[in-house]
């Protein structure tokens, strides 16, 4: 109690108002985020080579489409396990209040989704016209829909491909910025909430979205070439290793930045926010996201990118950090989302949150929700090829 | 007895019988006496309203008459509150001790022993729906389920609700929760429906003080009216949020929050 009221008079009570008792957004909302996050950070990757031609970003360009395509058809899922009313969702597209910053989300998934869907049946169209000449049936009528009847792969048809390709990853940054920014308003959004009400939010989300993403793109690549024993193209791990630091380095600066403005401003509630970061966020914020998942990467970082390093050393190193940051981002999603709720609008005193296992916003369900883009991967992966060499291309 | 009369006897009964069912009887159908003048055999005029509620905190006795009106009236689950009344204590080296057990529900009927200093002041606080002008959560509903209604009152229609929880967050005085049972979301409504029908909202109602005030504006003889025209202080919670409740407070020291 000492760390939590330190010098704080008005925390003497530590009163919490009766309905603050109970975490409202709980462990679905922390992956919300997380996953639109992947999304986003693996969309930059393929943006980085579809549209800015960064060559060493090829081997996993395709990939990376891939990868944000399984987690966005997903994105979803925890918002409607969090919800009391599942079945009134389409309440949102159909009556959407405007001055709602949350009734947008069904209009910028659709166009997400929309547009990652089609970038990817454009980049594999090759593939999808082999295999609607070489099916039949059914199966041929949903391959000749996936490109749209157009089996025409003469030079002019590919540039055409690739100029439209160009065009719809254009589209698809802002898109994939909106998505992910605008889940940071729904927090940043929330004046009521001391921890959440900052426009920096938006900004400290679209960063560790990146982080996230970068890191996933990494680790999976590293881990899938591995186990199918094929080499791992050390130009494009040194890319993302390249990008995954700069998106790092303004991520946790971001997150910073926000604590010390806290700290010295000293400006409305800040006893309250010190008291949390102090207090019941002690070891998930100080410990876990600042000391392990923060500073470790950036040494091993700043390693990486200063020194000259063997190249296997440099790909376990890749895959170590990447690992430690993909958990400082879902670290940080938990300490936004559930330790602002931790808080009480009283500003004298906190709750506790504690995780259910069978809940259905419980650990098991966190689970399978993180589970199942993984099988839409593998799934997808049996029929557009991960890598450009087995494309034959 | 022969049958046939035993028959004409029994029918006779029953027609009756079932008369004293269909037939008024003195004190049936008696409406309530009117508790806000002008609504009742008058047309609604929803644009036209304008009403106040006030709670007096030096009046306020902590008997939690209020909160246990309020769960009646609307049947609300144990662990969740539309209405709630806090305890405040405050001591001579300014630390302020705050407690509300079950939200007094049970009413404050044992001083708390657990403070060491000289008491300075100590006081009960009810609190319910702010009924923001600038409601924040009206604005976050993704659905438009809460909505302001023309004569000012913050609804939730409990059939558009989604539980997303958006507008928990978004009320600072944490005036909502989420009904367990109904899984939407749920708030005080200052009893809309009594209003509607001439009547005190159920928590003044029973208020044995004085210290709930609930009345129209537009009634130059009610409480309210005289409260609001006179000279004296009425504050709000939370100015500094912009919500501009309609609730106003009288004698709510600065550390009431």
């Amino acid at each position: 109690m000492d760390a939590i009221h330190g010098g704080a008079a008005m925390l003497v009570a530590n009163y919490v108002f009766p309905n603050d008792l109970h975490v409202h957004w709980s462990m679905m909302i922390v992956l919300y985020p997380y996953i639109t996050g992947l999304v986003d950070g693996a969309f930059i990757i393929a943006a980085l080579y579809y549209l800015f031609d960064v060559k060493s970003l090829e081997p996993v360009a395709r990939f990376s489409l891939l990868f944000a395509l399984a987690f966005l058809s997903c994105a979803t899922l925890p918002l409607l396990l969090h919800l009391g009313r599942p079945e009134r969702n389409f309440n949102m597209l159909l009556t959407p209040n405007p001055s709602s910053a949350m009734a947008g989300f069904g209009y910028i998934y659709a166009v997400s989704m929309g547009v990652l869907g089609f970038i990817v049946l454009l980049v594999y169209r090759k593939v999808l016209v082999r295999l609607a000449t070489e099916t039949s049936g059914k199966m041929k009528l949903v391959y000749r829909l996936l490109i749209f009847d157009s089996f025409d792969l003469s030079e002019k048809a590919l540039a055409l491909d690739h100029k439209i390709i160009k065009f719809m990853v254009a589209l698809g940054i802002p898109v994939a910025v909106v998505l992910h920014g605008y889940v940071g308003f729904i927090f940043g959004g929330v004046k009521a909430n001391p921890t959440w009400s900052t426009p920096l939010m938006p900004v400290m989300f679209l960063f560790s979205a990146c982080v996230s993403g970068i890191s996933g793109i990494i680790i999976a690549y590293i881990l899938i070439r591995k186990f199918q024993k094929r080499t791992i193209a050390h130009d494009c791990i040194q890319t993302c290793i390249k990008l995954l630091t700069l998106f790092f380095i303004l991520a946790f600066a971001f997150e910073m930045l926000e604590v010390f403005s806290h700290s010295y401003l000293k400006s409305g509630y800040h006893h309250m926010v010190e008291g949390l970061l102090n207090g019941p966020l002690a070891a998930s914020f100080w410990l876990w996201q600042v000391k392990i998942c923060s500073l470790i990467p950036i040494v091993l970082l700043s390693i990486m990118i200063l020194f000259r390093i063997r190249e296997s050393i440099y790909h376990f190193f890749a895959a170590l950090v990447s690992s430690i940051l993909l958990l400082q981002v879902l670290i940080m999603r938990w300490n936004v989302v559930i330790g602002g709720q931790l808080m009480s609008k009283s500003a004298r005193g906190y709750t506790e949150f504690h995780p259910e296992w069978f809940d259905k916003e419980g650990i098991l369900a966190v689970i399978i929700v993180m589970s199942i883009p993984f099988v839409i991967l593998y799934v997808l992966g049996k029929v557009l090829p991960f890598w450009t060499e087995d494309a034959g291309e | 007895m022969d049958r046939r009369e035993f028959i004409k006897k029994v029918l006779n009964g029953t027609i009756a019988g079932s008369l004293i069912l269909v037939m008024p009887l003195p004190g049936q159908g008696i409406e309530p006496p009117e508790q806000i003048p002008g609504i009742r055999g008058n047309e609604y005029d929803i644009h036209g309203q304008n009403f106040a509620f006030i709670v007096d905190i030096t009046r306020c006795i902590g008997c939690g008459s209020c909160c246990v009106a309020d769960k009646r009236e609307y049947n609300v689950p144990d662990g969740n509150y539309r209405t709630w009344v806090e305890r405040y204590v405050k001591g001579f080296s300014d630390q302020i001790y705050v407690d509300c057990p079950n939200g007094g529900l049970e009413g404050y009927q044992k001083p708390r022993t657990d403070i060491e200093e000289d008491i300075r002041d100590t006081f009960f606080v009810p609190k319910l729906c702010n009924m923001c002008r600038e409601s924040p959560c009206s604005q976050v509903c993704p659905v438009g389920a809460t909505f302001i209604s023309p004569d000012g009152f913050v609804l939730v229609d409990q059939k558009r609700c989604v539980g997303c929880a958006y507008c928990i967050q978004a009320c600072p005085y944490s005036s909502r929760f989420l009904n367990p049972v109904t899984r939407v979301v749920e708030k005080c409504n200052w009893c809309y429906h009594r209003i509607r029908k001439g009547l005190l909202p159920a928590c003044v109602n029973v208020c044995p003080t004085g210290a709930r005030k609930f009345g129209s504006l537009k009634d130059k003889n009610s409480e309210v009216y005289k409260i609001l025209k006179g000279p004296g202080v009425l504050t709000v919670l939370k100015k500094e949020m912009g919500t501009w409740p309609a609730l106003y407070y009288i004698g709510a020291r600065r550390e009431v929050v």
